[in-house]
């Protein structure tokens, strides 16, 4: 029974080895010149400076919604491609509606200028 | 094998989890986010009864697809009700919405 | 893998056509210039009416579509030309009103097509799957009607209530659906009343799970159809959202949940109605006494609707008592259906009415407002007082007749009780339904009412339909005897 998990054990092992000789070997070999920007907390590139909860432009969420919404329909595609074959013709045809209804969706988030920054 | 009845009682967890989080918390974000979790867990329900069922059937696994593609909808337009709040109140306070009685 | 022919979309083409007209219409609307979004709502009206014409030629056809995930009776088609016409009143009331209150855009049309479209699929469901997909179709949208007035905080307030006390529900459905297909192995409806039947006498836990999994279904329908205990949202989300869509969402959701729950309960659980009896007798006479006894505090006339709505409900669950008595159920299930259908010309009435008298920044709205409108418009003040006997179910109209039907076939199933509940209640509700026509009639007024053509025509229809149905009940019970299933 529990040798079934060897192989997860092994993984892990594995794993967490390679980790730690490419953090190692950075920090072995790698020159270390501290400068204020270095030792900022990371954030994605924005300056981490102010409170905890300031205000983000709204068009943010637009994107992240629009984003959700269309990364989603990944989940449909990935399993026609699997069982391409055996579905032939027809399930090229139905994708291709599936595709169209999709274009349809983002035509109409361009047309309304949800796409565009300013 | 694990048995079935442990993906069942984690999922049963999970689905209580989430609807505590719906019950208690007062943020509408927070809320949502316990919504989530519920239908989360009935995604681990539908896979387990898939792979301890009749694997060549592929209900399960289609339902849970099905599932989660239909909650990133609803995430979506959730979230974008939940903003319009806030742009016109400053909270997402579920409480705090009370211009009508609860 | 077996290819669709041509049947299977024959199956659901009334639905399909909806579906590409909305698709269509949401591009073509891009091109509307903002002020002549009118054109949205002709184009919509045109398209409900297509779809409409291929569901009346589906009359008496009964096919199964996509591998049984479909079907076509005449339930469903009984159910969709109810669901279109709710549509198309929908549309008649949005018209004018949406102009006036400033918060016109073409979505609100779209929104709408896609939301029937969703409550004709739930209509012609038979899988599980399918109802959860037809679930969401309806809703999603809903959620965004509710919240339209983008100014309006109460409108913004019950699309956000109404999202996630919705999304909740959704939760119990899939959860219980999730059950009972571990339970029985398949999630077509159908397939679970052949496991069920077969398998009752083994499986200890699967029938305990399979017990829950039905229940979970019932408590998320009983969300989206306001039965009492989980009604709290609808009195918030019916007042905070724009009346239009207030009238639409009434009608169109209600019918649409009961007729899931319908097709649900008798298709796939007749195994547990013994269990389920006192649950649905509960649920019917709670929401009955309650629905009225709160309708009675009510000063603002949406939401004494709202809580209207919730008690009409609760007669509607009667019909469903008795769904696992073959003796009864096919006589239950025809009241029911000729109820959903009073219900629904009646409450569209009402609604009409409350739009027609609705003024800019939710004035208008309290039932003190009404008063005198009987002097400034006769035949508005008429028409309401036409409503309002409907919902008591006063002779002659709609109501009366729908009541008298519900409660024969409860009497027949053995639930003299929850007959003596209804009757009792109906005349509680007298004395909140009785007091907008008091104030329309008795009383001077400044409110003067608009007077929007299709607005006008939609609270006419209403109000002729009302009357003139209920002098023909037979043909009209004969109708919705087609609408039993098999």
């Amino acid at each position: 029974m529990l040798l079934e998990y060897i192989a997860i054990a092994v993984m892990i092992a594995v794993a967490t080895l390679i980790a730690g000789i490419a953090i190692g070997l950075g920090e072995l070999f790698g020159p270390k010149k501290a400068s204020a920007a270095k030792s900022m907390p990371y954030e994605s590139g924005m300056n981490p400076y102010g409170e905890g909860t300031r205000r983000m432009p709204v068009r943010f969420y637009l994107i992240a919604v629009l984003f959700i919404l269309f990364d989603i329909e990944v989940v449909f595609l990935l399993p026609w491609a699997i069982t391409f074959r055996k579905l032939g013709l027809f399930g090229l045809i139905e994708m291709a509606i599936f595709i169209v209804i999709l274009l349809i969706g983002y035509v109409y988030a361009w047309g309304k200028g949800a796409l565009e920054w300013e | 094998m694990i048995p079935l009845s442990w993906y069942l009682i984690l999922a049963a967890g999970l689905f209580s989890i989430g609807l505590f989080g719906v019950l208690v918390r007062r943020n509408a974000v927070a809320i949502l986010l316990g919504v989530e979790l519920m239908l989360n867990a009935v995604n681990i329900n539908l896979v387990s009864f898939w792979r301890y069922g009749d694997v060549l059937k592929m209900t399960g696994q289609v339902f849970a697809i099905i599932v989660f593609a239909v909650a990133a909808a609803e995430v979506a337009v959730g979230l974008a009700l939940v903003i319009s709040v806030y742009r016109s109140r400053n909270t997402v306070i579920a409480d705090e919405l009370d211009m009508m009685k609860w | 893998m077996t290819q669709p022919t041509i049947n299977d979309f024959h199956t659901i083409l009334p639905m399909i056509v909806l579906s590409v007209w909305a698709c269509l219409l949401l591009l073509v609307d891009l091109f509307i210039p903002k002020d002549r979004k009118g054109i949205t709502a002709l184009l919509a009206a045109l398209g409900l009416i297509l779809s409409l014409g291929f569901n009346l030629t589906r009359i008496g056809m009964e096919s199964v579509g996509f591998s049984g995930m479909v079907v076509l009776d005449g339930f469903a088609t009984f159910a969709n030309v109810l669901l279109l016409l709710s549509g198309l009143f929908g549309v008649a009331l949005a018209y004018g009103y949406v102009r006036r209150m400033g918060i016109e855009r073409g979505e609100y049309y779209t929104l709408l097509l896609f939301s029937v479209c969703g409550m004709m699929l739930m209509a012609q469901a038979a899988d599980l799957i399918i109802v959860f997909l037809a679930l969401e179709l309806l809703s999603i949208p809903l959620y965004v009607l509710a919240a339209f007035a983008r100014g309006d905080m109460q409108s913004q307030e019950a699309g956000v209530k109404y999202f996630l006390l919705g999304a909740f529900a959704t939760g119990f459905v899939v959860y219980g659906t999730a059950l009972v297909f571990g339970a029985t192995g398949t999630t077509s409806l159908g397939g679970i009343f052949a496991a069920a039947s077969a398998g009752a006498s083994t499986g200890s836990g699967n029938g305990l799970m399979f017990t829950i999994g039905a229940a979970l279904i019932l408590v998320g329908f009983g969300f989206k159809v306001a039965a009492v205990p989980f009604h709290m949202w609808t009195p918030d989300v019916y007042q905070g959202a724009p009346s239009a869509a207030t009238a639409f969402m009434s009608s169109g959701a209600k019918v649409a949940g009961f007729v899931a729950l319908l097709r649900v309960f008798s298709t796939s659980f007749p195994a547990l109605a013994s269990d389920m009896n006192g649950i649905l007798w509960t649920l019917s006479a709670l929401t009955m006494i309650v629905g009225n006894l709160i309708a009675i505090a009510q000063t603002n006339i949406k939401r004494m609707l709202a809580y209207s709505s919730i008690a009409h409900a609760g007669y509607i669950l009667m019909a469903f008592v008795s769904y696992g008595n073959p003796q009864v159920a096919s006589v239950s299930i025809a009241s029911g259906m000729f109820y959903l259908m009073a219900y629904t010309l009646t409450n569209f009435g009402a609604w009409s009415v409350v739009v027609a008298l609705e003024k800019a920044e939710g004035k208008g709205l309290e039932i003190a407002d009404y008063a005198g409108v009987a002097r400034k418009h006769p035949a508005l003040a008429a028409a309401m007082a036409v409503f309002m006997l409907s919902f008591i179910g006063f002779p002659p109209t709609l109501g009366m007749v729908g009541k008298f039907y519900l409660f024969r076939a409860a009497i027949a199933g053995g639930y003299t009780g929850l007959a003596l509940i209804g009757v009792l209640t109906s005349l509680v509700s007298a004395y909140y339904y009785l007091r907008v026509v008091v104030n329309m009639y008795m009383r001077e007024g400044e409110l003067v009412p608009e007077r929007e053509p299709w607005l006008g025509f939609a609270t006419a229809l209403t109000a002729a339909a009302t009357v003139a149905l209920s002098l023909v009940p037979q043909w009209v019970f004969l109708l919705a005897s087609t609408a039993v299933m098999k």
